[in-house]
């Protein structure tokens, strides 16, 4: 039999359809890979084989009765930011530990109600506070990608959804479940050769997803293509009543527009995005991408948006702002970590000195200054109001463009440890994806070519609010035109 | 902006996470040359800009002002630490 786990979900959805393979196949096929890859590249912090395969058996005999629904069968990763009702929820943080919730988020109740089976919890950056996965409680997720030099370094899949990239681009699940605060999604699947929507603020529900930055946070797939992140994202979105930014507009058909045309689509390019230091093959991918597009029939224009130097400092004063608040509800008392103290103020200080790592309290304490008494007009107000300026950019493109192109990350993976130094080192990671979230807009990370090192390289397709069906027609242009960027050798199966 | 020794302090007991002499000193360093990195906003004129309050122009729904749910106190207390007939127990607060 061929390896099911290199199957699309488009694919697998087929092959259950017409009864090739089975889904408890299908899904056996998965907990083997993961089991045999895991201990190299940490893409799991826990698996649910015993669930998957119940439901896989609930699947089978839906298909054999003719009432499968639209992912019926399929197996996915979840990353561990999104509650899931009595298993691992712990957003990859020591101040979570042993958190079982007695719910189940929007976003992954709706792929279970469409047949989905969960193979298990994936690994991120703590709080997805991150660009490398690195900050994880359990450790760093491997890259399965590797520099073709043969050094065998040790490649950061990105983050923080570090673990949902790893484990599409590894075939440890069909599609993943990511989210996408400054680049989240995009910045890992540029990464790891993997397709990453952030949808439209508000096109998925936030409800029971562990709250990083509320006005930024938003729910989205990690796919191995353009289709298969349609459909994900189809059943993924959706209203709901528990979350008041979530839409109540219908969910279009995406994988209807997945090979439409593109004709006449006006695509923009802004020239703010052309760095100094851009690595040069970065800026060669960028050219081809508009390239592939004008021969598919789209027209090229430059546009200018003035205030995206600005994106990534107002980012790092509201994101931080927003994450001290939501944060404060970790204090030893209702869930998770407990350390004793001498009174309840020593127990909450020590609780959160031990149970949240370097990174997350950085970022609590920047939050913390920016918003005390006397400093919120100085950087909590002016941030909002680049914000506004930031939209305001974007608004006007629109009067002459459909969609913007643009590379999604700055250069391909690094090292793990080799950006561990300087915080704004790392931050610059989400320079060309950041501008997005403030802006609230949808953006997609296509796999486009492969840099000098043999590593994988994304180009960004920025779109109108809730005009994800635009990206995903013209990322289907760019995934055709460029090709798919499989993972050449499992080197995990060799050690 | 240079942020001092104190300062962290301070926001660090506003933030209720214990910081040693070691890490005070290191986000000091840190907290300084991040604040610095992000004063670069006062180049920008925002004398007329409305700060943004949301991404998408849609107005906040009203709901009924009514009971959904309840009666769930298992639920509630299951994660706790530490926990006694559906209260949350905690150290002393009141002698």
């Amino acid at each position: 039999m061929t390896d099911l786990t290199k199957l699309t979900l488009a694919e697998a959805r087929e092959g259950l359809k017409a009864k090739t393979f089975t889904a408890k196949e299908l899904t056996q096929a998965f907990l083997d890979s993961i089991e045999a890859a895991n201990p190299a590249l940490n893409a799991y912090v826990a698996t649910t084989a015993e669930r998957a395969l119940a439901q896989a058996a609930e699947s089978d005999a839906r298909i054999a009765r003719g009432d499968a629904r639209p992912l019926e069968g399929l197996p996915l990763g979840i990353k561990d930011l999104f509650c899931t009702r009595d298993v691992h929820s712990q957003a990859c943080s020591h101040i979570l530990d042993g958190f079982k919730p007695a719910y189940e988020s929007t976003v992954t109740q709706n792929l279970w109600d469409a047949g989905a089976i969960m193979l298990g919890k994936l690994n991120m950056d703590e709080f997805a506070m991150g660009s490398s996965n690195e900050t994880s409680y359990y450790g760093p997720v491997t890259s399965p990608w590797r520099r073709k030099d043969g050094s065998n370094a040790q490649l950061v899949p990105g983050g923080s959804s570090g673990g949902s990239a790893a484990a599409v681009a590894a075939d440890l699940c069909l599609a993943a479940t990511a989210t996408d605060t400054g680049g989240s999604i995009r910045q890992p699947a540029a990464l790891t050769g993997t397709v990453g929507i952030k949808p439209t603020y508000g096109r998925c529900s936030r409800w029971g997803i562990v709250a990083f930055a509320s006005s930024l946070d938003q729910a989205g797939p990690i796919a191995k293509t353009v289709r298969d992140a349609a459909i994900m994202l189809k059943v993924m979105a959706s209203h709901d009543p528990k979350d008041s930014t979530s839409v109540d507009a219908p969910v279009p058909d995406y994988e209807a527009e997945v090979g439409q045309s593109v004709k006449g689509l006006r695509v923009g390019v802004p020239k703010e995005y052309r760095l100094d230091g851009m690595a040069s093959e970065v800026d060669e991918l960028w050219q081809k991408g508009i390239a592939w597009l004008k021969d598919a029939g789209a027209t090229i224009h430059e546009i200018s948006l003035p205030h995206t130097k600005y994106a990534l400092p107002a980012y790092y004063i509201v994101a931080p702002a927003e994450a001290s608040s939501n944060l404060a509800r970790y204090d030893g008392v209702r869930y998770g970590l407990r350390v004793p103290g001498d009174d309840l103020i020593d127990m909450y200080e020590r609780t959160r000195a031990e149970g949240f790592g370097k990174e997350v309290r950085r970022r609590i304490l920047i939050g913390t200054y920016v918003l005390s008494a006397g400093y919120y007009d100085a950087y909590y107000l002016k941030a909002q109001k680049v914000r506004s300026l930031i939209k305001r950019d974007f608004d006007e493109a629109w009067d002459k463009v459909d969609v913007i192109l643009t590379p999604t990350t700055p250069s391909p993976a690094f090292a793990l440890g080799e950006k561990s130094g300087d915080p704004i080192e790392m931050y610059l990671q989400d320079i060309f994806t950041v501008t997005v979230n403030m802006a609230g807009l949808p953006g997609i990370s296509i796999p486009s070519g492969l840099s000098s090192q043999g590593t994988p390289l994304g180009l960004q397709l920025i779109g109108k609010p809730f005009d994800e069906g635009t990206l995903f027609r013209a990322g289907q242009v760019i995934e055709e035109a460029a090709g798919r960027f499989p993972v050449p050798e499992r080197w995990w199966l060799k050690s | 902006m240079q942020v001092d020794e104190a300062t962290v302090r301070r926001i660090a007991r506003l933030a209720r996470i214990k910081i040693t002499d070691e890490e005070a000193q290191e986000l000091q360093k840190e907290l300084t040359g991040i604040l610095n990195w992000v004063e670069q906003l006062n180049e920008v004129d925002t004398s007329n800009v409305e700060p943004m309050t949301r991404v998408v122009p849609i107005s906040l729904k009203m709901r009924k002002d009514e009971v959904t749910d309840g009666n769930i106190a298992d639920d509630i207390v299951r994660n706790a630490p530490n926990s006694d007939d559906h209260f949350f127990v905690v150290p002393k607060v009141v002698e």
